[in-house]
């Protein structure tokens, strides 16, 4: 099958591509042409008019939880996928704290089984260590041959030191990252960021330095061990500043952050919304402003939504019974192009950068080129419209989201990867 | 002129008027406690549940005799353990009281803002009886009430609380108020205890119990939590007691009549010596008595505002 988009603008750094006005020609889910195209080109294709979109390659998100094994009521990898679709994504990566683990080829083989055939490519994260335990390294060899792109413990820091060495230094054979949820155990466990907030709000604090102090071990045995390190969900001032510094050393140190801890402070828990409780916690203005620097500078080299779907039933509780954690695919180009594109803090070709290239150069998965034969995978984006969020329209299972009703301005209107486009809230074969 | 808000979940943003509202009405139940016969009829067909989930001797009694003396129907609900491990949700629970027909619910909850998420999912008047950490209103407003008669006024006067403050309730409910009356209010405890930022609330902190005497008109002074992982922020009782425990010594010392209040119940030989704590200096049964009058108060003026 033929299809045309056109009228659009065709953005890919990468692939050095800038054009206003333009089409792709794509035939059987592969590039054909980019540019004008002749009335004999056009013979027999469906035409998709995008008055002036932006085409940019697919964004990819680094860190989602699937839920799948183990809390199919909460997501699946099909709903996931969907959700990831409608939020304009082309590819994802799924967590490891699932229900088994994935910490066995077999886990990887059933979630790539489940994601077969979809329109977005799920990649996997294994577990760093058995049953995320903290004990012993996982098979990474194994799970690296069934597919795996990187380690985790996720929802909680790898146990000790010493584990941490193990999982760098035998990571390292495989070129993949350890990518950490930087909190320190024994100044774990509470419901909010420490400070004059929690102190009014009478709830448990997790203070900023519990996350300090795992960025710290993780740059220091990084540049020891010469293994690849990914901060995931930074979220404070220090970290920020100590992984600039690391990267100014040359150490191996990447990060990534949420377009909530972007966005909101811990203000918003004065009203005990169980929905403004996730795990880094919502921080303060001064950490929100270091994080803009350092998604301006560099630093930070992706953003990532930590799409943490729970059900209705376990968010309406009592604020510190909650679980931490909040569904963002569906929201996370939206709230980007708000915060930081509108409000000129990075540029289109900045945000394609964080939102597509590095997190698939993290996780060395190939980045979507626009060019003749290549597979056709993109994001079209349309940056001016003016939306409200709809948390009953989102395709997530889950709708445990902050950001209902909020006014956004720009989002994602289609994708198009693996032979399908999602348009118009439809999966069309092309 | 009624109250400015439909339920009390804490005393943060409380308008002066309001205070003053609720601890002028305790006057009058006030009275009404030392008649004969210590009932009246205003709350006549009012359905009142004490919704416990964290044992309390003293506060549920005190809210229990506070609605029978104003003839409400008063119904007891105790969990010592949440409702989650119960398999129950609040949320459940809550909704199978209020379609019993109640009319105000009393809430205390180990869970900092609880009474607040209950005015979510509830048509209730929701009092907080102290959630978590977090506040404890009414026995804010009984400490206030009894500095007041014992001083005729609480602007001007200061106020130190001390213990715990990080983990007390009783604290942050007292230090909203108090600034809103115009006192003067500092903390004082173990470094450990203070929690941070308290300052930005307006408050001074002083570590040198000696010094808290000796600045003060009001010593509020806290119970150490010995039963609670509270316990791991200073090393020994001993040691507390020592130099953070309010003994006949240190207040003949320093030489002061000041006047101690404490929410009960007492660790005698901890925070306060025995000595002290049946002393001339404390009014700590006043503050019991004038309890079931302040809530009498804030039950009457929410429960008449439907």
């Amino acid at each position: 099958m033929k299809i045309v988009l056109q009228n659009v603008n065709v953005v890919n750094p990468e692939s050095k591509i800038n054009e206003k006005k333009s089409s792709i020609l794509i035939e059987d889910g592969k590039i054909v042409k980019i540019g004008k195209l002749s009335s004999s080109e056009l013979n027999g294709t469906e035409e998709f008019n995008l008055s002036e979109k932006y085409v940019v390659p697919g964004f990819f998100d680094m860190h989602v939880h699937l839920r799948e094994p183990g809390r199919e009521d909460e997501e699946t990898v099909k709903t996931g996928c969907d959700s990831a679709a409608n939020g304009g994504f082309t590819g994802i990566a799924c967590m490891p704290n699932t229900e088994p683990a994935i910490d066995s080829a077999e886990v990887v083989s059933l979630i790539k089984k489940q994601a077969k055939g979809h329109l977005v490519d799920v990649k996997v994260i294994g577990a760093a260590t058995q049953g995320r335990k903290g004990e012993m390294i996982s098979p990474m060899a194994e799970l690296c041959e069934a597919g795996t792109v990187g380690f985790s413990d996720d929802g909680v820091a790898i146990k000790t030191a010493a584990i941490l060495k193990r999982a760098l230094e035998y990571s390292k054979m495989y070129d993949v990252p350890i990518i950490e949820h930087c909190e320190d155990e024994s100044l774990a466990g509470g419901a909010m960021n420490e400070g004059f907030n929690s102190t009014l709000l009478g709830l448990p604090p997790i203070p900023s330095v519990a996350e300090d102090l795992i960025v710290m071990r993780g740059i220091i045995m990084a540049e020891y061990t010469k293994g690849k390190f990914h901060v995931a969900h930074i979220s404070t001032k220090r970290s920020v500043k100590m992984v600039r510094e690391a990267k100014e050393a040359g150490i191996n140190v990447t990060a990534e952050v949420t377009p909530h801890h972007f966005t909101l402070t811990d203000d918003i828990i004065k009203t005990y919304d169980t929905n403004a409780k996730m795990n880094p916690p919502l921080r303060e203005k001064k950490d929100v402003e270091e994080i803009i620097k350092g998604l301006k500078d560099g630093t930070i080299d992706c953003i990532a939504s930590d799409h943490a779907p729970h059900a209705d039933e376990e968010k309406e509780v009592e604020f510190e019974f909650a679980p931490n954690g909040i569904i963002g695919l569906e929201t996370q180009i939206g709230l980007t192009l708000t915060e930081l594109l509108q409000k000129k803090v990075l540029t289109l070709e900045e945000i394609i950068f964080k939102m597509s290239i590095n997190p698939r150069k993290i996780l060395r998965i190939p980045t979507p080129k626009f060019e003749k034969g290549e597979i056709a995978n993109l994001t079209i984006l349309d940056l001016d419209e003016i939306w409200t969020v709809d948390i009953t329209k989102f395709k997530s299972k889950s709708k445990n989201s902050p950001f209902d009703k909020r006014i956004l301005t720009g989002r994602a209107v289609g994708v198009v990867n693996n032979n399908k486009m999602f348009y118009d809230n439809n999966f069309i074969n092309i | 002129m009624p109250l400015s808000n439909r339920h009390l979940l804490g005393l943060e943003g409380v308008p002066k008027e309001d205070i003053q509202l609720i601890l002028d009405t305790t006057t009058t139940f006030r009275e009404v406690l030392e008649r004969p016969i210590k009932k009246v009829p205003t709350l006549q067909g009012n359905t009142v549940v004490n919704l416990f989930f964290e044992n309390s001797t003293r506060t549920r009694i005190s809210f229990e005799l506070a609605e029978k003396r104003l003839s409400a129907d008063a119904v007891n609900f105790s969990s010592s353990s949440s409702s989650v491990s119960k398999g129950e949700t609040l949320k459940d629970t809550m909704r199978n009281i209020e379609a019993m027909k109640v009319d105000m619910v009393v809430v205390r909850h180990s869970a900092a803002g609880t009474p607040r998420f209950l005015t979510n999912i509830c048509d209730s008047n929701i009092i907080n009886a102290g959630d978590g950490i977090h506040e404890h209103p009414t026995q804010a407003l009984l400490d206030m009430y009894s500095i007041r008669e014992k001083f005729g006024k609480l602007e001007g006067l200061k106020v130190c609380i001390v213990g715990d403050v990080a983990h007390s309730r009783v604290a942050l409910s007292n230090i909203f108020g108090l600034i809103t009356m115009g006192a003067k209010v500092s903390v004082c405890g173990p470094s450990t205890m203070i929690p941070r930022n308290i300052e930005e609330l307006g408050v001074d902190v002083i570590y040198d119990i000696d010094e808290a005497i000796q600045e003060n008109d009001v010593l509020n002074v806290l119970r150490i939590q010995l039963e609670r992982k509270a316990r791991e922020y200073f090393p020994s009782i001993r040691e507390y007691a020592k130099y953070f425990g309010i003994t006949e010594e240190r207040l003949e010392k320093n030489g002061k009549d000041i006047v101690i209040l404490h929410p009960g119940p007492i660790n005698r030989g901890v925070e306060l010596s025995a000595a002290v704590a049946d002393g001339l200096h404390q009014i700590i049964l006043q503050q019991v008595t004038n309890g079931v009058a302040v809530r009498m108060a804030v039950l009457y003026l929410l429960g008449t505002m439907n």
